[in-house]
């Protein structure tokens, strides 16, 4: 099973290896240690009911951190100060989370902090996520932290509860892959682009089984908040989870960061860091190796994130029933061009694109343009930090004159609980991570691109690349 | 936990591929806070349309959906989120086994988790039992096999495999939670030797 101690072992063998309370054996799964549980309104109640039900009290409060997002209306309370919650039962999921962290002494950021935020995008801006540690959250993006070196995946509801009561978790071995992405990607290629191709390429359940390790230039040239998109993305090609070995990069994101170690702790930590990287000659599963140079801006057609084409590129024929009906369901017919396609909603956030650098891009298209007359557009911050950041800049103002919504951050129209809905039969260019059948909303349409692919969209109000926006009037 | 042993029942057929969680569950059922009468909201995108009317000629609306206990579902079944909700509405539906050629990680652990037995059968098998919609299988947990009546009147026997840990808590209905529980000491040295 596990290599002797001597040989090289992967950035993964190291995690799980690190993280062992009992070994796997033939009749029974690893138990391993668990370093930071993320926790939101959702998947946990029930967790936090296995606990009353046995009489026990949460084991590591202190590496447990919780948020409100998936419920959450990005709209601002009215004048009477009520927060639009899309339904009773959503606001009483909130105030369920909130009582249940101050019953069992969780940290939660709620409304008031100022780093409330998607839990993928707060745990690592708040420096909670670091290289070397396990983390889990009831939510399959959990994916997204391991874009800092940490072994990160999401669990069941029932698990939560497991590590909530033991701060442990049972697990049998993943199997490792490593995908490799050479060359530099071309300009205006972003993260988003080479994940929806590695998606393509290996298929939604291509990962099924494994936890992959990407590696190579075009992934060690990418900054962090890229490297968490690719991460991110990671589960929709059915993998545990997706990891990228610490760097400099890495390293220099952490610095300062709240939750970080700090001055000679934090260069001592820094220095461990840079150990976890996969040994040269370690063995993976199974190793795959692409070209970053030859992918282009990309956005899916379909109703798995692995339809695909590049931008400029006709409908593909469908490959068996299943893409036949997705194809149905989107209502485009194979050899059709996409640009065709008038859009309807263009959304901006979630834990896949919502980020500082995200809105820096969107407002660079937005900049002296306007959003089309018939597109409703929603920039949703992925955290109050990402917020403010944008605020400070300006973004916001640029985002607003060009005629799309400024929201408060939380998960939206990623995933249609909150009240940001597409309506039956819209298409919604998004940011986000998943165009399942209905995922926006029943009925809702959905195509997954770029940040800046999503805000061109919004300006031609037709499904566009940035190379087709008009260049701007010269300002005398 | 319900211990579940031996499935016998009609089976009911969704051949669709990827049929992921938003599909079993859409993210708006979600925000209760207890998982009572989920089955109810299972498919509910497949089975109601945007008025909330029932589609009455959809499989799901059939009266024999709820009495089959065995789903048999297209490739990479339970994709998408982690959202529990899943499992838990198919035997809230009044599943008590799901069959496919491949059955997706998070879903097949927490289906594991709740009593839903996930069965992962080899292809070729897989593809004759897409055939066999509303014909009564018997899947044995305690054999690992799919048991089958052939045309000619004989029984086909398939194998499947299935995680030790997890057969062993399904069949006896054991929580798995008992099992980190009894850790404490290890999870405790552990703790210490950091
Ligand atoms: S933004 Fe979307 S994918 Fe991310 S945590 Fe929220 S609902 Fe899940």
């Amino acid at each position: 099973m596990s290599a002797p101690e001597s040989s090289p072992k992967s950035l993964f063998d190291k995690l799980w290896n690190a993280h062992l309370v009992q070994a796997q054996t033939e009749a029974t799964p690893a138990i391993i240690y668990i370093d930071l549980h993320l926790v939101h309104e959702v998947t946990s109640p029930q967790g936090f009911d296995l606990l009353r039900e046995k009489g026990i009290p949460v084991r590591r409060p202190d590496l447990t951190l919780a948020t409100l997002d998936h419920s959450t209306p990005t709209l601002p309370a009215g004048a009477d100060g009520i927060r639009p919650y899309y339904t009773e039962q959503a606001r009483h999921q909130v105030h369920t989370l909130r009582d249940n962290c101050r019953e069992f002494g969780i940290e939660l950021h709620d409304w008031d902090s100022p780093s409330r935020g998607i839990v993928h995008v707060m745990g690592p801006e708040l420096g909670a996520t670091r290289p070397g540690m396990t983390i889990v959250c009831g939510d399959s993006h959990t994916s997204t932290h391991g874009a800092f070196g940490a072994l990160a995946f999401g669990i069941g509801t029932t698990e939560v509860g497991h590590v909530l009561a033991t701060q442990c978790l049972l697990q049998t071995k993943p199997k490792s892959m490593r995908i490799n992405v050479a060359g530099k990607l071309a300009g205006g290629v972003t993260a988003k682009d080479l994940a929806l191709n590695i998606i393509h390429y290996l298929g939604m359940n291509g990962g099924t089984g494994y936890v992959i390790e990407y590696a190579g230039e075009a992934v060690r040239n990418l900054d962090m908040e890229s490297r968490m998109t690719l991460c991110n993305l990671t589960i929709e090609a059915g993998a545990r989870a997706g990891m990228i070995a610490p760097d400099a990069t890495t390293i220099e994101y952490l610095r300062g960061r709240p939750k970080a170690p700090k001055d000679a702790a934090f260069e001592t930590a820094a220095e461990s860091w840079l150990q976890l990287a996969s040994d040269p000659g370690a063995e993976f599963d199974h190793e795959i190796n692409l070209d970053g140079s030859a992918i282009r801006p990309t956005i899916t057609y379909g109703t798995d994130p692995g339809m695909s084409v590049a931008i400029g590129e006709p409908v593909p024929p469908a490959a068996n029933e299943s893409q036949a009906k997705a194809l149905k369901y989107m209502g485009f017919s194979a050899g059709q061009s996409l640009g065709e396609r008038k859009v309807d909603v263009v959304f901006i956030g979630s834990c896949t694109n919502g980020r500082i650098s995200d809105l820096r891009a969107v407002a660079k298209v937005l900049h002296g343009r306007h959003v089309a007359g018939h597109v409703r557009m929603l920039v949703v911050p992925g955290s109050e930090d990402v917020r403010k950041q944008a605020e400070d800049e300006g973004l916001h103002e640029t985002i607003i004159k060009a005629g799309a919504e400024w929201r408060l951050p939380g998960c939206s129209m990623c995933l249609a609980m909150n009240g940001d809905i597409v309506a039956p039969g819209e298409t919604a260019v998004s940011t986000s991570n998943r165009n399942f059948e209905g995922r926006q909303g029943s009925g809702s349409r959905t195509l997954l691109a770029s940040p800046e692919t999503a805000a061109a969209c919004a300006v031609i109000g037709h499904v566009a690349g940035v190379s087709e926006l008009q260049p701007l009037q010269e300002s005398r | 936990m319900q211990a579940i042993s031996q499935v016998t029942g009609p089976i009911l057929v969704l051949e669709q591929e990827n049929i992921d969680t938003d599909q079993i569950i859409p993210a708006r059922f979600l925000t209760s806070t207890s998982f009572a009468g989920i089955g109810e909201h299972a498919f509910a995108d497949w089975r109601f349309d945007t008025n909330g009317d029932a589609i009455a000629d959809h499989v799901l609306n059939q009266s024999r959906a709820r009495r089959s206990p065995i789903l048999v579902a297209g490739h990479n079944f339970g994709c998408g989120s982690s959202r529990e909700h899943a499992p838990r509405a198919l035997l809230g539906f009044g599943f008590r086994v799901v069959i496919s050629s491949q059955i997706a990680d998070i879903f097949r652990n927490n289906s594991q988790n709740v009593g839903l037995l996930p069965v992962v059968l080899d292809k070729d098998q897989f593809a004759s039992l897409l055939q066999m919609d509303g014909q009564e299988i018997t899947v044995d947990l305690e054999q690992c096999r799919v048991l089958v009546s052939a045309a000619d009147g004989g029984e086909q026997s398939w194998p499947f495999t299935i995680d030790p840990f997890a057969r062993h808590c399904l069949l006896r209905g054991l929580d798995r939670f008992e099992f980190l529980v009894q850790a404490n000491d290890a999870i405790t040295a552990y703790e210490e030797g950091r």
